[in-house]
């Protein structure tokens, strides 16, 4: 059943590639990825209603469907749905249709890497699908072909290739730990290896670690090797900053949350989680000063997601069964909400004609609706109630007091609160200030444009003020399957 | 752990390869002309590879032979290739502004060795490895990584980062066959295969920054800030 569902996961997407690869027509590219996209997020929803009751695996164990990848997978799902509408109208706007196909088919094949890395259950593999993600996204990331575009894709592929290399060499060292343990030739699943972690060397396993998490940590985003980020976000087209943003940095994430147990079960939890921790604090304390004096309305968004990467670590660095469960809801409530924030960023770039903050005036005026639900986007990004973010953060850091991580529990308050500030000040500055803006009237937003957003809002309204039952089950049970105590 | 077994001649002979691999290294750092850098990475790679098949032949590890050939096709002339076809096209022949000079660049790289080695000591002293091997493989491994990291922030030329990053991947190659002589083929090709398809996406992304931004050097990337 699982298999299945996972069989016609990957295929949709591989299907739409080749569909795009081969129409090479913008329109019935636009189509084969839309339908794609529905599949995913329906087989995706299979998944994780079934992976409660794995993990199952495929292939000779190289393939595994449990709890914590399937979340991910949806996370993935969902936003690869709302991007796929997004994109139908966004692109066109671009105005690339001769080469849209081959958007398309990068979009298409940038989400199979990403749903494939979340199944691998070979530490080696899973490194190699990593890699895949980054090659991919690299051109989708310089689509736009500008001198800008284009310094974004090499300061990407550059700074995550040599990050991600850190991660390989943390992987064979891993793989060099179990040795000692299980004999020079072993199949390097996250079992096995967490099988043997309470006999490897904890010195090794405790740099093997540091590597991992300093090379995936590049991946996700983390300060302070965050660099690549917000110029990728920045000048990428819109949905696949949503992409990036929203999938790319949790399947990396993924891979520090399943070394996490095998560093802790090598004697080395304090190290472990204190390291996650401080990584996520810093990347707070980059997210807040770079929010705070920003000019560039994508840019913003991308040190907003430095900043929410930096909160799910720390919700997985706290861990306990609420931690885990936080950090699994904030990966969630901020995939939806991230997409929500740049596909109204990129909206209102292409009305205005401009990326900087202060050339765009008069939103609320001129875009009722839209405008509407891009602020309402904004408070729920910031964490303020009535919206989703606010919970899985007050569940972080309820925590955190409970694992006694109290310090980390400020730091974090007080960083947070200067991210509200600072955030929610250009978007004042952007409805309500007057002047600054041209006076040529701002183009038109097309259906296409504003129906995700609608989307996106709606299940942060509603997971704000109504947290299901089977959904704290259903993270209880992953906490536990990541060996999380209360 | 094969690899402390191993014969006193052939814990020499690996001793020799990974030594001379790591000098290879050094090529690149004291030089500024990029047709130094290629071939001092194609000799690297091709004593990785010899590297690979001494350890298959003494260590027991039949497949190590495949790996060899692998790596000596793949990196030793595939990947040089499409190297030396991007600095044609380019017609960047060497390093013009340096941001530190070749003989500081040394002195650093030399400094990375020392660190690469203490780090390596203590942990072959908390494994209780007597073996040398195992801790001079940990720091060429460990030395190459800081090497390559060097070259990627000491050095401008766009095929420079190109040949960083591969100097990072040719040093974990070169460590893992004698750390884990007994890792699955399966990955280790992959992994081989990946870097192809990285140079290939490195040859296009050149080719875009010549088009559209102008220069190859990263010097000029400096639009994006903030």
């Amino acid at each position: 059943m699982a298999g299945t569902l996972l069989l016609i996961l990957l295929l949709a997407p591989a299907l739409a590639a080749l569909g795009c690869l081969f129409a090479r027509t913008p329109r019935s590219a636009e189509i084969s990825n839309l339908l794609a996209s529905i599949v995913v997020l329906a087989m995706a929803i299979g998944l994780t209603i079934a992976s409660a009751y794995g993990p199952y695996h495929y292939l000779d164990d190289y393939i595994v469907i449990d709890m914590t990848g399937a979340w991910v997978i949806l996370c993935t799902a969902i936003v690869y749905f709302l991007a796929s509408i997004h994109s139908v109208g966004y692109m066109r706007l671009v105005g690339e249709d001769a080469r849209l196909w081959v958007f398309y088919t990068l979009f298409s094949g940038f989400t199979l890497t990403i749903l494939v890395s979340a199944v691998m259950n070979n530490a080696g593999l899973y490194w190699i699908a990593i890699e895949l993600t980054t090659l991919v996204s690299t051109f989708l990331v310089g689509f736009e072909r500008g001198a800008e575009s284009i310094e974004a894709a090499w300061k990407y592929i550059i700074i995550i290739s040599a990050g991600i290399s850190l991660a390989l060499l943390g992987t064979i060292l891993f793989y060099w730990c179990g040795s000692f343990v299980l004999g020079p030739t072993y199949q390097m699943t996250w079992e096995i290896l967490r099988a043997a972690a309470p006999r490897m060397n904890p010195a090794l396993a405790a740099l093997s670690y540091l590597l991992i998490l300093v090379g995936y940590g590049t991946k996700v985003g983390l300060a302070p090797m965050h660099t690549w980020l917000p110029d990728a976000h920045s000048e990428s087209p819109a949905p696949i900053s949503a992409m990036l943003s929203g999938a790319l940095l949790n399947s990396a994430m993924l891979g520090i949350v399943r070394y996490l147990p095998i560093a802790e079960a090598a004697q080395n939890e304090r190290l472990a989680r204190a390291s996650l921790i401080a990584f996520g604090i810093a990347s707070l304390i980059i997210g807040a000063l770079f929010i705070v004096r920003q000019n560039g309305i994508k840019r913003l968004m991308a040190y907003s997601s430095v900043e929410h990467m930096g909160v799910v670590a720390i919700g997985f660095g706290f861990g306990g069964t609420l931690g885990v469960a936080g950090a699994l809801y904030h990966m969630l409530n901020h995939s939806i909400n991230k997409s929500l924030m740049f596909f109204g960023a990129g909206n209102v770039m292409r009305s205005y004609g401009s990326k900087e903050i202060g050339k765009i005036r008069g939103v609320w005026t001129r875009f009722p609706v839209a405008g509407a639900l891009w602020l309402a986007g904004a408070v729920g990004i910031t964490g303020a109630p009535p919206f989703a973010l606010f919970l899985s953060e007050l569940v972080i850091l309820r925590a955190g007091f409970e694992r006694g991580y109290a310090w980390a529990v400020y730091a974090m308050a007080v960083l947070l609160i200067v991210i509200f500030v600072g955030f929610l000040n250009h978007f004042r500055n952007m409805y309500f200030e007057a002047g600054g803006a041209s006076d040529a009237a701002p183009l038109a937003m097309s259906h296409w444009c504003v129906a995700p957003m609608w989307l996106a809002l709606t299940p942060l309204v509603v997971f704000g003020l109504w947290w299901p039952d089977a959904l704290w089950h259903h993270f209880l049970a992953a906490a536990q399957a990541l060996g999380a105590t209360p | 752990m094969p690899v402390a077994q191993f014969n006193p001649l052939a814990a020499s002979l690996f001793s020799f390869l990974a030594i001379t691999s790591l000098l290879l290294a050094f090529v690149m750092l004291g030089s500024r002309w990029l047709n130094n850098y290629l071939y001092a990475f194609a000799a690297e790679s091709w004593i990785i590879a010899a590297l690979s098949a001494m350890v298959g032949f003494y260590g027991g590890f039949p497949e190590l032979y495949l790996i060899a050939v692998l790596t000596a096709l793949f990196r030793g002339l595939l990947l040089p290739y499409l190297i030396w076809r991007i600095i044609q096209r380019l017609g960047v022949a060497r390093e013009i502004h340096e941001f530190l000079e070749p003989s500081s660049t040394l002195v650093a790289g030399a400094a990375s060795v020392i660190f690469a080695l203490i780090v390596s000591y203590h942990i072959g002293q908390s494994l209780g490895v007597t073996g040398n091997v195992v801790v001079l493989a940990l720091t060429v491994m460990l030395a190459m990584k800081l090497i390559g990291f060097l070259m990627l922030t000491a050095r401008h030329e766009a095929l420079s980062q190109i040949l960083g990053l591969l100097v990072l991947e040719n040093g974990i190659f070169l460590g893992a066959q004698l750390l884990v002589p007994g890792m699955p083929t399966l990955i280790e090709i992959v992994i081989l295969f990946d870097l192809l398809v990285v140079v290939a996406c490195f040859g296009v992304l050149v080719r875009y920054l010549v088009a559209h931004v102008g220069s190859t050097s990263s010097l000029d990337l400096n639009r994006l800030v903030g």
